[in-house]
């Protein structure tokens, strides 16, 4: 009806209706929220691309020539090709219990999920240099036996796996709350095995929800600034990802590069969010749709 | 396992379903190694210097200045967030114009573009001789290197979170309610101030609530924009870095456990309006 009443103004035909606002008042509201959206969405996402070609293509590519860009892309893939993965399994044994079982203290153990996403990124960071760190709980020990987690790989790792925790599991468990366990219990009584159930009847209920979420939880891996910053380091071409790379070239003043390895990034974050368009549209309802902290 | 116990005594009701005993054990083993042992040591740390201790680490002039920084500017920017979040939800929802998919794909920009990202391109537009700093840069408005800096980082990160969480209830308002307040001849706005805007608090406040603590703990795109000056904007996240920088792990540990407590808090209230709002609307 909504579209009725709009398609009639434009038309010109004078039919108010009296469950919208006036023509002005809408305009107006539009203008505003247009106004408000371009100023801090449109602009920011802008500027990154205005800035990295603002000395041209060539200045722009050679930014990606520098060894040290190189590394801290192959660095940044890394880490989210460790613990994308990770977080996925882990995505699946915690919904596959919580949604497929009843039993006691569930919503404490969901609260408890969900928890890094009101953590502080910095703080995220922080709580590995406290146990990992040269001064820290197992520091001296991972010192003697030569062992390195902090300020080197593993603690990296550690600290994207905290922040995009709770990415998949979040996705799922609603997702497969939702759809019960009537398909699992009558392919079991058929005489398939778990496993089996699991992958041709679970799996392909919940694919849409699985893509969102490893979808949300790679791009939050790829960027993550504070948290990685914390443990990282920053030892130049060693422990340097792409945003930790964004930052040592902005404060060098070098900003085109800055803006060229950024505009990389921008990208993954406008690709993320057609592909998350299109899984909500190919998926209607069943996705959640909730943002992530 | 526990056939022969009593139902109410039982961990779990029985199931045909397998897999349980595997994947419950792995999920509470992952969620030890990674969140719960790594935060629990944290306030251990945190308590092992006495309330004394950390009464002390919090009066710290610097200290206390960084956290009201954080917290205040955080509140505004949460406050401002969630009226502009209200609006373009409620214009989202409603109103049909062009472009309207793209800018509603859009608002998800500030939870996917990577913080430094997000940093350096505020700066680029707010700085004096930026795209929007220029024009205000005439007038001795200083955005860029001031609090009023954080204050627009905030609101960026602040945004997706205020208009996301008000737009599926929005969207779920039946028609029959502001036909009824209509037909019962109150005006357009009071139909909406008193009839559509009381269901929609809960979401408001939830929205705000998320809003704020995210901002309170936010680091990447706020360090690039705050100018970081002592007393007057720099956050309460960036001087745990500096501590521990400078080897002040008990400074540091403090500090993040106060913010800690405080997100927590927030958790906690998030989810009593929610519970108030499915007793009081029967949404959430």
């Amino acid at each position: 009806m909504l579209d009725a009443v709009a398609r009639n103004t434009q038309k010109g035909i004078r039919w108010r209706s009296v469950v919208t606002e006036s023509a002005l008042v809408r305009r107006l509201a539009i203008a505003i929220a247009i106004a408000f959206l371009t100023l801090f969405l449109v602009l920011p996402l802008a500027v990154v691309f205005v800035q990295a070609f603002s000395k041209g293509l060539g200045a722009y590519l050679a930014a990606f020539q520098e060894p040290d860009a190189q590394a801290a892309i192959k660095l940044t893939l890394l880490v989210a090709a460790i613990s994308v993965p990770l977080n996925l399994v882990f995505g699946l044994a915690a919904a596959w219990s919580i949604a497929k079982f009843d039993f006691k203290g569930k919503s404490l153990l969901m609260t408890l999920i969900d928890l890094p996403f009101s953590v502080s990124p910095v703080v995220s960071g922080l709580i590995y240099v406290l146990l990992f760190g040269a001064q820290g709980l197992f520091g001296p020990w991972l010192m003697e036996h030569g062992i390195k987690i902090a300020f080197a790989l593993p603690g990296i790792v550690l600290a994207t796996i905290f922040v995009t925790f709770p990415f998949v599991a979040r996705e799922l468990i609603p997702l497969m709350q939702e759809q019960g366990t009537s398909e699992e219990e009558a392919a079991l009584t058929l005489g398939a095995s778990g496993w089996r159930t699991f992958l041709t009847v679970t799996l392909p209920n919940i694919r849409w929800g699985l893509l969102y979420g490893v979808l949300l939880c790679n791009a939050r891996a790829m960027g993550e600034f504070g948290a990685v910053s914390v443990i990282s380091g920053h030892i130049r071409g060693l422990t340097n990802t792409m945003p930790l790379h964004v930052e040592i070239l902005y404060n060098e003043y070098n900003f085109v590069a800055a803006f060229a390895v950024a505009s990389l990034l921008a990208c993954l974050a406008l690709v993320t969010l057609a592909a998350k368009s299109f899984l909500e549209w190919r998926a209607g309802d069943t996705l959640s749709g909730r943002p992530g902290h | 396992m526990t056939s022969v116990l009593p139902a109410h005594i039982r961990f779990r009701r029985a199931s045909v379903i397998p897999g349980f005993g595997i994947t419950f054990g792995y999920t509470l083993l992952y969620l030890s190694l990674i969140v719960l042992l790594p935060l629990a040591a944290l306030v251990v740390r945190a308590s092992s210097v006495g309330i004394d201790g950390i009464v002390a680490a919090t009066l710290e002039p610097r200290v206390l200045g960084a956290l009201k920084i954080s917290f205040g500017i955080s509140f505004i920017a949460a406050i401002v967030a969630s009226v502009f979040g209200l609006l373009v939800a409620w214009v989202l929802t409603r109103y049909h114009f062009p472009g309207r998919a793209v800018i509603d794909a859009m608002v998800d920009l500030p939870f996917a573009l990577p913080t430094a990202v997000a940093g350096i391109a505020l700066v680029a537009l707010y700085a004096p001789n930026g795209w929007i700093g220029a024009l205000f840069a005439p007038f001795g408005i200083k955005i860029a290197y001031t609090p009023l800096g954080i204050f627009v980082a905030l609101v960026f990160i602040g945004l997706p979170f205020t208009v996301r969480t008000v737009q599926p209830l929005i969207a779920d308002i039946e028609r029959e309610l502001e036909e009824a307040s209509a037909t019962l001849g109150a005006s357009r706005f009071r139909t909406l101030w008193s009839v559509l805007l009381p269901p929609l608090l809960p979401a408001i406040l939830t929205g705000f609530a998320l809003a704020f603590a995210r901002a309170v703990g936010e680091y990447g795109s706020v360090i690039f924009i705050a100018g970081n000056i002592p007393y007057v904007s720099e956050i309460a996240p960036l001087l745990i870095v500096i501590k521990l920088a400078e080897f002040d792990y008990t400074g540091a540990t403090v500090i993040a456990t106060i913010m800690l407590a405080i997100s927590f808090s927030t958790l906690l209230v998030i989810n009593l309006i929610q519970a108030w709002a499915r007793r009081r609307f029967g949404n959430a």
